[in-house]
Order: structure tokens, then C-alpha cells, then sequence
């Protein structure tokens, strides 16, 4: 780990949060691999392990940063290398159309993305992980769940308003 | 005589056409109104808030409120009815999920006022003058409701028992409910009363929608001569049947028109954006990069389209501002 790394963390106590899905045939496999032959690399993202980046829903993405992730990153077979044939290309598809929209809600294009990686390509697990990281540090945090509870304020202060001219009355 | 149930209507951020449903139910009205005494319906009666005030609380059986939550004082009638009610009904696409109103949560509140009071076409405002929230003006202070930054479904603000979904409901879905809420069988709490099933099931059209779709491009419905005994989507126009709820028995489609989604999910979906995103993309023939922006890029709007009756109920409900 560089020091330059443990120096941010020590400033502003912040790290990004990235949420992975990664394919059980391939990307899953490759971060077994990039575990198995020791390599080093970032520590910032949660693996979940699906079955077909074909079965990521994009509720999954939405949830994850509705719920405090900084990123998500998806991880499948190289294209024709699908375990069922079309997984893939369906996950590509909908990770097409979902960027546009998410950059529509405001969420920076570089939290979002989609790599093919192999069982073989530990190596690239790594590369993906620490680039990704890389990127997500420099935008900082999303931090949703903070958002919608200041965007709730505006309704407390009302409450307190109706509240007090209640209590007010009834003096 | 024993008193009849009481029933109230209230509107929060709405455009008017949930009344109208109301007043649909044509001579049904009648029975409505001999079996309750409606006790608040600002669009055709003359009861204040005042009256609403001075009720016990909890004695109204059942109060229908359509709207989405925009200001300060459709939250304090919300909360009032809350109080006064046994059962809250959210009435239509707006206080189900924040219906049309809740696509401003596409942006800020600045960003709407600069442009209505500032910017579009027919304001001439020199001064730049803005309505004040107090103004004191011949010895008295008029008042007026605060804007807020999000616009909010009514579960958002209050407790919620039951919803009627559509843009707006059914005469006839209004009739079932309002006959299931008086007999006192009352469904389980938070249940949408509508089938929980995709409005592609009860489709006209049903049963020419192929198993297979191939997607090259979408059309636009009004640039489109659409074939009425075929399926919109094997059209390639975009319709939102497989993602929303049934119940409205195709009553757009019946137009040939798509289905827009006023009725929102069924209620195994969160997100009802997010599962039309992925039914429409993944069935797009390109296998390339390239090949499937292109025929993405017909569909303009993501977000409007997607979310036309339900940004605020969404998993982001807003667009994110630094």
C-alpha cells in the first residue's frame, strides 16, 4: 500500500466505497487467480458473486448507490465466452442505456463501469481495481444516503413550524 | 339514524383529472353519496380547512388524496387529513409515486423559479420580482406556502394505507375500492388496489407480442402509422406494458396508443425505470458498442420516459446536484 494512499486516509478519513458484481465463470474467477498469486491491489471494493453479468439487474446498480456505494463495477465474460451463450451481451446492453441515465441523475459517468475479464486475467483485476479506485477517489464521495436526509430537512423545518404555532394555539 | 361513514377528498399537486375521475362514476355517484356523508372535496364543495380542524380525530372513515407534495402547505393539509382519518387512500400516479409534478426532481428549485418568473418565452419580469413567502401590504400579511427543493410521493410525507394507482384511476377501480373500504374487509395495509400482474397480460394486443423481440431502433408514435391488431412493441414502439401494472384493461393501448405507466410497478419491482431499461435494452439485436448506442439513441428521453409518473417513488428519486 503506498503512503500516499495511507496519508488521504489519515486526512480525511474517507475512502471510496465500490460495489462489484463479478461473473462466477470468469471475473470472479480472475480475482481468485489475482488472491492465488498474491498480487497486490486496492481494497476498496465489495465482490458479489452472481451467477451471469446477465443476471444484474439494474435495480442492483441503483440500490448499490442508493445505499452509500461511490462506484459500481461489473464484471463478465469476454464477448462469446458466455457460460449462457447471450448473458453478456445483455448485461452490455442494458449498461449502455444505463449510463446515459445515470449521467442524466447526476451520477458522474466514471462511478459506473463494465469490464470483460477472464479467468485467466488476474493481472487485469488488479489494473481494473486500482484504476477504478484511482478514478472514484478523484471524483469523491457520492454519498446518497447523506443527500436524501438533507433533502428531507426542508420537511422538519416545516413540522417544527406547524408544531410550535400548534402548541401555540393551544397555550 | 346512525351516522354514515364519512369520506373526504383533498388535492395536493395534481392537474384536476383525479376529480374528474370522481365525478366519472356518472349516476354510481349517487350511491356513493347516499351510503357516506363526503365531509371535504375543495373542487366541488364548500368545506374549509377550518371544518377539517374541528373534527375528532380519526373520525373521517376514509380520505382520497391526489397529488404529489410540492409546498409547505400540501404537507400541512396532508398531515391534517392523517389526523382526521381512519384510512388514507394516495390517489392517482401523483400521491402514489409523485406522477408528472415529480419530474422536477429533474432539477433545483432555483433552476425552476429563475425560468418561470425570469426566463420562459411569455414572462416579461424586468424587475426580476419573485412571490414572497410574507408580504405586508394595507395593514395586513398575506402568506404564501413555501416551494420546496423535492417534490415527494404522499408515502413520503405520510403514512399511507392503501394506493390507487393511474393517471388517473378508473371510474371502475374507484367504485371496488371505495365498496371493499366500506364493507371493512379491509385489504392488507400498503396494498395497491389494482392486480398485481403486468398490464401486458390483460392486453388486446396480447397475443401477437413475439417471445423474441429484436430491437434495431424505436419509433416515435406520433411520426408512426401503428397497426392496431399488433403488439406496440413488436412495433418497436416503446411501451411500458411489461413493466407496469395492469387494471387499467389497456385503455391507451385500446387508443393505440403505448402504455406510458401511470400505474406504476407490480409489487415484486422497486423500480419500475430501472426494469423497463432493462426489458427494452436487452432485447436490442446490435451485440457492439457502437450498434447498440445507435439504437438506444432513439430513445431520447431515458429518464422522462422511463420514470414519466414516477421519479420521486424511485430508488434516486432526484437527480444528484453537487
Amino acid at each position: 500500500m503506498s503512503t500516499k494512499i495511507e496519508q488521504e486516509r489519515n486526512t480525511n478519513g474517507w475512502e471510496p466505497r465500490i460495489i462489484a458484481f463479478f461473473c462466477n465463470w470468469c471475473t470472479y474467477t480472475a480475482a481468485d487467480l489475482a488472491g492465488v498469486s498474491r498480487l497486490r491491489y486496492e481494497p476498496n471494493a465489495r465482490i458479489i458473486r452472481v451467477m451471469c453479468s446477465g443476471r444484474i439487474d439494474p435495480q442492483f446498480i441503483l440500490e448499490a448507490f442508493s445505499k452509500g456505494a461511490d462506484g459500481v463495477l461489473i464484471g463478465g465474460c469476454h464477448p462469446g465466452d458466455c457460460h449462457y451463450m447471450e448473458g453478456n451481451y445483455k448485461a452490455l446492453r442494458r449498461v449502455q442505456l444505463l449510463k446515459r441515465m445515470l449521467k442524466d441523475m447526476g451520477i458522474e459517468e466514471q462511478r459506473f463501469r463494465l469490464e470483460w475479464i477472464s479467468a485467466s486475467e488476474g493481472e487485469r483485476v488488479k489494473t481494473v481495481m486500482n484504476e477504478m479506485t484511482e478514478q472514484v477517489r478523484a471524483l469523491g464521495p457520492l454519498g446518497l444516503p447523506k443527500k436524501f436526509e438533507e433533502w428531507d430537512k426542508e420537511m422538519e423545518l416545516i413540522e417544527q413550524k406547524v408544531n410550535g404555532e400548534e402548541a401555540a394555539v393551544h397555550a | 339514524m346512525p351516522d354514515k361513514p364519512k369520506v373526504a377528498f383533498y388535492w395536493c399537486a395534481s392537474c384536476g383529472g383525479c376529480e374528474e375521475s370522481v365525478v366519472d362514476l356518472a349516476e354510481n355517484i349517487l350511491d356513493v353519496v347516499a351510503a357516506v356523508d363526503i365531509v371535504m372535496w375543495p373542487v366541488a364543495m364548500d368545506f374549509k380547512k377550518k371544518d377539517v380542524e374541528a373534527m375528532a380525530d380519526g373520525s373521517i372513515l376514509v380520505s382520497m388524496v391526489n397529488g404529489a407534495i410540492r409546498t409547505s402547505e400540501q404537507e400541512e393539509m396532508a398531515k391534517l387529513m392523517r389526523k382526521k382519518s381512519k384510512l388514507i387512500v394516495a390517489y392517482g400516479s401523483c400521491a402514489h409515486m409523485g406522477g408528472i409534478p415529480g419530474l422536477a426532481n429533474e432539477f433545483q428549485r432555483e433552476e425552476i423559479l429563475q425560468y418561470i418568473f425570469e426566463e420562459s418565452p411569455s414572462t416579461v419580469n424586468n424587475e426580476k420580482t419573485r412571490p414572497e413567502m410574507k408580504f405586508e401590504t394595507n395593514g395586513g400579511s398575506v402568506t404564501l406556502p413555501k416551494f420546496f427543493n423535492v417534490v415527494r410521493a404522499l408515502d413520503q410525507v405520510i403514512d399511507v394505507d392503501y394506493y390507487l394507482p393511474g393517471c388517473p384511476p378508473t371510474s371502475k377501480l374507484l367504485k371496488q375500492a371505495l365498496e371493499v373500504l366500506l364493507s371493512g374487509k379491509l385489504p392488507e395495509k400498503g396494498a395497491v388496489l389494482a392486480p398485481d400482474i403486468a398490464l401486458c397480460d390483460e392486453c388486446p394486443k396480447k397475443d401477437t407480442k413475439p417471445s423474441d423481440l429484436k430491437f434495431t431502433g424505436f419509433k416515435r408514435p406520433h411520426l408512426t402509422q401503428i397497426d392496431p391488431n399488433t403488439c406496440l412493441l413488436a412495433q418497436s414502439i416503446v411501451c411500458m406494458g411489461p413493466a407496469t401494472r395492469g387494471g387499467c384493461e389497456g385503455v391507451c393501448i385500446s387508443g393505440n396508443m403505448p402504455c406510458t405507466g401511470c400505474f406504476g410497478p407490480t409489487s415484486r419491482v422497486k423500480d419500475q425505470g430501472a426494469k423497463i431499461l432493462s426489458a427494452l435494452a436487452s432485447q436490442v439485436e446490435a451485440k457492439d458498442e457502437k450498434g447498440i448506442d445507435e439504437t438506444l439513441a432513439t430513445i431520447p428521453d431515458p429518464v422522462g420516459t422511463f420514470y414519466r409518473y414516477g421519479l420521486p417513488a424511485s430508488i434516486l428519486r432526484r437527480k444528484n446536484f453537487k
